[in-house]
C-alpha cells in the first residue's frame, strides 16, 4: 500500500520498493503539510489558470517567453496577468520587464506584486536584493522556503493568468512549485528549447519529469530556430537542428509544437532594455511566431477551463 | 581521510569552470579546453557535476558508456583521440539518457562529495570541472569538497547580453 506522497515514509516504506516514484518521494519533503496546502489553496483560490514556464536547459529564452506571454496576455485590458519569477539564482525577470531597482511592499493583505501596467503584476526575488549583483547562494531548503512565501504571501488578487518562470534543471525549485501548486491547479507547462541536440538531451529530461509529476505539457516552443539576414534575406541555421530539432523531438514523444520562433537580435536588445519586443519590433517574424504560440496557449486554458466547467 | 588524498593528490591544477548564466557555453569551453590542454602533452581530467542536464558525454561522444569500480573507487571513462581524457560524469550513471534526475539538494550534494572524493583520477596535470547555471548546491558542496586540494581557481564564462 502506498503510504502516500505527503506522508513521512514518502519513498522509504516497503511497498515502495519498485514504485516508479519511489526516487522522487524519497528526494526530500514530498509537499506542503494539510495546514500549509489549505493556506496555499486560500490564496491562489482567486488564480484561473497557471501556466509553468520550462525548461532543462539553460539559455534557451525560458523568462523571455515568460516576459512576452505575459506582456502578450496583458495586452487584453480586461484580462489580470500574473508574473513569478521563483529562478532565485538568476532572476532576469526584474530586468526584461524594466522593473530593475523596483521593492516589495508590504501590506495588510500580504506582499504587492511590483506593477508594470495596471493589469499585469510581477514578484521576483530579484526586488529582495539590496543590489543586483548579490549573489544568492542558498541551498535547496531556503530556496523552497522562498518559492512557498511567494506563493503564500504575495496578494495576487484576482488573476487570470498566473504564469511562473523557472531556472533550468530539474530540482528543488521545480519539485517545489509542482507540489506547492499541487494545492490549486496547474493548467499545463510550456517547455522552451533550441534546435541542437544539447539543448534537447536536456528537454526530454523535463519532459519526463512533467510526466512524472503528472504536470500535463501545453507543448513545446522551439527559439533561436533559425536567423533570416535583414540585408540579404538568406536563413542561416545558427543552432542547426542535428537531429532533427524540436519538431522531431515532439512526434517522437507525442508533445505539441507550439511554435518556432526565429532569432532576432532586437530581442536580446529588448530585454536588455526592459521592454516587450512584440511592441518594440511589430513587424518581426518573430513577433509573429510568439503571437500565434501564445494565441494557442490561451486556446488550450479556455478549453481545458471549459471542459473543467462542465464536468462540474 | 587517506582515500581522498590518494584519488586527488596526483592532480596538479584544479580549474573551476563557472557562469551563473545557463546556456553560454561553460560545458563547451570546458571539453575543448581539455581538448586544447591535451593536445599540448597534458594529462588531462574533466568532472561533469552538471546533475540535471549533463552535456559533456555527448560532447566528447561516449554518452552510451558505462562506469566500473575498481578498488580505488569509479574508473572514469576515457575519452578523445588517444583516450587521453579522463572523464567522469552523472550522464554515464543513467539507464536512459532521457531520465530526468529529479533531486532535491541534499541528495545532490552526496552525489558530488563522491564524485570529488571516490574517482579514481591518477595523475593528472589539470582537472577541469565543469559546473551547472546558478549559485546553489551543486557548487557550493564541489567548492567545499575541493577546497582541501589544489584549487587553481575559477574561469566565468558568459555572452555580451
Amino acid at each position: 500500500e502506498c503510504p502516500g506522497t505527503g506522508s513521512a515514509q514518502a519513498g522509504r516504506a516497503a511497498a515502495c520498493q519498485g514504485c516508479l516514484n519511489q526516487g522522487l518521494c524519497a528526494a526530500g519533503a514530498a509537499g506542503p503539510d494539510p495546514a500549509e496546502a489549505a493556506e496555499l489553496r486560500a490564496r491562489l483560490r482567486t488564480v484561473r489558470h497557471t501556466v509553468l514556464v520550462l525548461s532543462g536547459k539553460g539559455g534557451v529564452g525560458k523568462s523571455t517567453f515568460s516576459a512576452l506571454l505575459a506582456h502578450g496576455l496583458a495586452a487584453d485590458e480586461t484580462k489580470q496577468v500574473a508574473l513569478l519569477d521563483i529562478d532565485i539564482c538568476g532572476p532576469s525577470i526584474p530586468k526584461m520587464m524594466g522593473l530593475e531597482g523596483e521593492q516589495v511592499h508590504q501590506s495588510g493583505s500580504g506582499w504587492s506584486p511590483v506593477y508594470v501596467e495596471e493589469n499585469l503584476g510581477v514578484m521576483s526575488v530579484g526586488f529582495l536584493l539590496s543590489s543586483p549583483d548579490d549573489a544568492v547562494i542558498w541551498r535547496g531548503p531556503k530556496k523552497n522556503g522562498l518559492i512557498k512565501q511567494f506563493l503564500r504571501d504575495v496578494d495576487w488578487g484576482e488573476v487570470d493568468y498566473l504564469i511562473v518562470d523557472t531556472p533550468p534543471g530539474t530540482s528543488d525549485e521545480h519539485l517545489s512549485i509542482v507540489q506547492y501548486l499541487s494545492a490549486t491547479h496547474i493548467d499545463g507547462a510550456v517547455i522552451v528549447t533550441t534546435p541542437q541536440e544539447v539543448s534537447l538531451q536536456d528537454v526530454r529530461k523535463e519532459i519526463n519529469f512533467c510526466r512524472k509529476v503528472k504536470l500535463p505539457i501545453i507543448g513545446v516552443v522551439e527559439n533561436m530556430s533559425g536567423f533570416v539576414c535583414p540585408k540579404c534575406k538568406n536563413e542561416s541555421q545558427i543552432f542547426p537542428p542535428t537531429t532533427g530539432g524540436a519538431e522531431k523531438m515532439c512526434q517522437n514523444l507525442s508533445v505539441s509544437l507550439l511554435g518556432k520562433v526565429p532569432l532576432d537580435p532586437q530581442i536580446g536588445k529588448s530585454c536588455d532594455r526592459g521592454q516587450s519586443f512584440l511592441a518594440e519590433a511589430p513587424e518581426s517574424p518573430a513577433t509573429l511566431s510568439y503571437r500565434n504560440i501564445i494565441q494557442r496557449i490561451q486556446e488550450y486554458c479556455e478549453q481545458h477551463h471549459l471542459q473543467e466547467e462542465k464536468i462540474m | 581521510t587517506p582515500a581522498e588524498r590518494t584519488n586527488l593528490a596526483g592532480v596538479r591544477h584544479i580549474l573551476l569552470v563557472l557562469s551563473g548564466k545557463g546556456g553560454v557555453g561553460k560545458s563547451t569551453l570546458s571539453t575543448e579546453l581539455a581538448l586544447a590542454l591535451c593536445n599540448a602533452g597534458k594529462r588531462v581530467g574533466i568532472l561533469d557535476v552538471d546533475l540535471c542536464g549533463p552535456s559533456i558525454p555527448r560532447m566528447l561522444r561516449v554518452q552510451d558508456s558505462a562506469v566500473h569500480q575498481c578498488d580505488s573507487g569509479w574508473v572514469p571513462v576515457f575519452v578523445g583521440q588517444d583516450k587521453a581524457i579522463a572523464l567522469m560524469s552523472i550522464g554515464f550513471l543513467l539507464e536512459r539518457p532521457d531520465d530526468a534526475v529529479v533531486w532535491r539538494g541534499p541528495k545532490k550534494n552526496a552525489l558530488i562529495k563522491q564524485f570529488v572524493t571516490d574517482v579514481a583520477w591518477g595523475d593528472l596535470d589539470f582537472l577541469i570541472v565543469d559546473t551547472p547555471p546558478g549559485t546553489s548546491d551543486e557548487h557550493i558542496s564541489t567548492v567545499e569538497a575541493l577546497r582541501p586540494h589544489q584549487l587553481l581557481g575559477a574561469v566565468l564564462v558568459t555572452t555580451p547580453q
